[in-house]
């Protein structure tokens, strides 16, 4: 029984480091209707910096985020001047690919800027057993619980700001409909800005919670991969979804390797998500807590 | 109707065309909107009027002519300026937010009554909860106005269509336009749902005392609510007069009604 509870919350902590990065990509595609496959490549550009300020220019910890934000935001600015701006009103597929394209330049840029090796990176998140939990005899990481506080903090956040605030409210007009929002005075413009401004903070986020994991370094970007499926099964428009979807997708993997990988032969936990995404594609496509029926890309 | 008394002139266009491509949409149009006027747009389908109304809000730039909105002369309006400007707009194919509930749509046509900024707005606190509860004060007022307290928390897309058009006009009046911008505020509604239209349009003019263009294709109902009406067709100007004479137009007549009515 202990066992178990220390699979699953093991899994549990996993699922709310995928939720982190299904975050960015669900506030992207919540007010603008793209899926920014760049996303990923975002969190590691966020570490990347963060480590770089750092690091090479010894700032304080709080002086290099607060730093690294403001890049986020600069990025904001320049990825509407440069690139939205100019596929207004485009097919949501001519969008998608511009953000591939933007996923290779980012690459590149954090290469240039700060080097392709891999980084450590510690910014004072408490490592290690949960002692308290650990007499119990259960293992769970104190690094995954403070990136689970973290996600709550950001999901509460996030979801009175949508749904109390005018620029929430302005954010899902524009997803909605243009011509009205414009017919009531919201700027695209300004919208875009904010909207991929704040998922460049939540990339940062996810960026420090797996870089302070496992290192920054390339493979950082590859992590988008893992909250494709937590986005078909919360559903691309849900906040709430990104979450439980990830928490699902975390618990369902361990679960799924440790009780039925010996009949198998074992190695579930790499392909567990994307079955139960394709099942979930089969029967319920809007996922969990999706508005509507959206358009795969 | 004809003999209410108007003052100053809000906007005018002069000599407006606009073409896409080869295509002439308006061919040198002109006319002038009074202050607290009931100002209405006719003619046959593509006779140029929704352009002319996407014109005045900045959806479309002419390649010719001028709009002077309160005394400012333009080449062309920008939409979110023409918004900030005190002009307001419904749509022809409802542009609700269709995710969002009667209230929010409301409140979106509060966006440019609402000033804090987004620090505030982020932290939910100070001067940003205040506007809120405020502007939602605001909103709460035109939901009884238009009388649709019922569906204040439902979302719009799932209720009928007169009803979301009228929520739509709750939307463009939050914005307390000056100038309200009407395209076919009746199209597909019933003869009792066109009946509580007109009468909320009249009491919008009456008691707000805003003015308002409006594209019509009922006549009775144009005939009825219009000081002042102008005819396109084929994007030309056909006419432009007081209700009685544009009927008595024989041009009109022949391009549009086809038979005199009475």
């Amino acid at each position: 029984m202990l066992f178990f509870i220390e699979v699953t919350l093991s899994g549990l902590m996993a699922g709310v480091m995928y939720s982190l990065v299904a975050l960015g990509f669900v506030l992207i595609f919540k007010a603008s209707g793209i899926f920014n496959f760049a996303q990923g490549v975002m969190a590691l550009f966020a570490a990347l910096t963060l480590v770089g300020f750092m690091d090479e220019f010894g700032m304080p910890v709080w002086l290099a985020i607060i730093g690294t934000i403001a890049v986020m935001i600069a990025l904001a600015w320049v990825i509407e001047r440069v690139m939205l701006r100019h596929l207004v009103n485009q097919e949501p597929i001519i969008l998608f690919m511009a953000t591939i394209g933007l996923a290779y330049v980012l690459e590149g840029l954090g290469d240039i800027l700060w080097g392709s090796d891999v980084k450590v990176l510690d910014i004072g998140i408490p490592q290690g057993a949960w002692d308290w939990l650990w007499d119990q005899g259960i293992y769970v990481e104190k690094l995954e619980l403070f990136a689970a506080a973290t996600a709550a903090i950001l999901v509460i956040f996030l979801a009175i700001f949508f749904q109390k605030t005018r620029t929430g409210r302005a954010l899902r007009a524009v997803a909605d409909d243009h011509q009205a929002a414009l017919s009531v005075g919201i700027s695209l413009h300004t919208i875009w800005v904010i909207v991929w401004s704040v998922s460049g903070i939540v990339a940062l986020v996810a960026g420090i919670m797996w870089g302070s994991k496992s290192g920054v370094q390339f493979s950082l970007s590859l992590i988008a991969l893992k909250a494709l499926p937590v986005l078909i099964l919360g559903g691309f428009t849900s906040v709430p979804g990104a979450i439980i979807g990830g928490m699902i997708i975390g618990v369902g993997e361990k679960l799924a390797e440790v009780y039925l990988g010996p009949f198998v032969g074992g190695a579930i936990e790499n392909w567990f998500a994307y079955m139960l995404a394709l099942a979930f594609l089969l029967f319920r496509p809007q996922g969990l807590f999706g508005e509507r029926i959206i358009e795969r890309v | 109707m004809s003999a209410r008394q108007f003052g100053d002139t809000i906007l005018e266009v002069n000599n407006i065309s606009l073409s896409f491509g080869v295509m002439k949409v308006l061919d040198n149009i002109s006319f002038d909107i009074k202050k607290g006027e009931i100002r209405s747009i006719i003619g046959p389908n593509g006779a140029g009027k929704s352009s002319m109304l996407n014109v005045i809000n900045g959806f479309y730039h002419p390649q010719e002519g001028t709009i002077t909105f309160k005394g400012e002369t333009r080449k062309a309006m920008a939409p979110h300026v023409a918004a900030s400007h005190g002009i307001a707009r419904t749509f022809q194919n409802i542009a609700l937010f269709k995710g969002m509930s009667t209230l929010d749509n409301i409140m979106t046509g509060r966006n440019l009554k609402m000033k804090t900024n987004i620090f505030w707005q982020a932290l939910h606190l100070g001067p940003a909860r205040k506007e809120e509860l405020e502007n939602r004060e605001a909103a709460e007022r035109i939901i009884d106005f238009l009388d649709i307290q019922a569906i204040r928390k439902k979302p719009v897309g799932k209720l009928p269509y007169g009803l979301q058009k009228r929520v739509e006009l709750g939307r463009a009046l939050a914005a307390e336009p000056e100038l309200l911008l009407l395209d076919e505020p009746m199209a597909g509604m019933n003869s009792e749902e066109k009946e509580d239209m007109s009468r909320f349009i009249i009491d919008v003019n009456d008691e707000f005392g805003t003015t308002i263009a409006l594209i019509e294709h009922d006549m009775g109902v144009v005939m009825d609510l219009s000081d002042r009406v102008v005819v396109l067709d084929y994007g030309k100007q056909l006419a432009d007069g007081f209700p009685e004479e544009v009927r008595a137009n024989q041009k009109v007549i022949d391009a549009y009604l086809g038979v005199p009515h009475e």
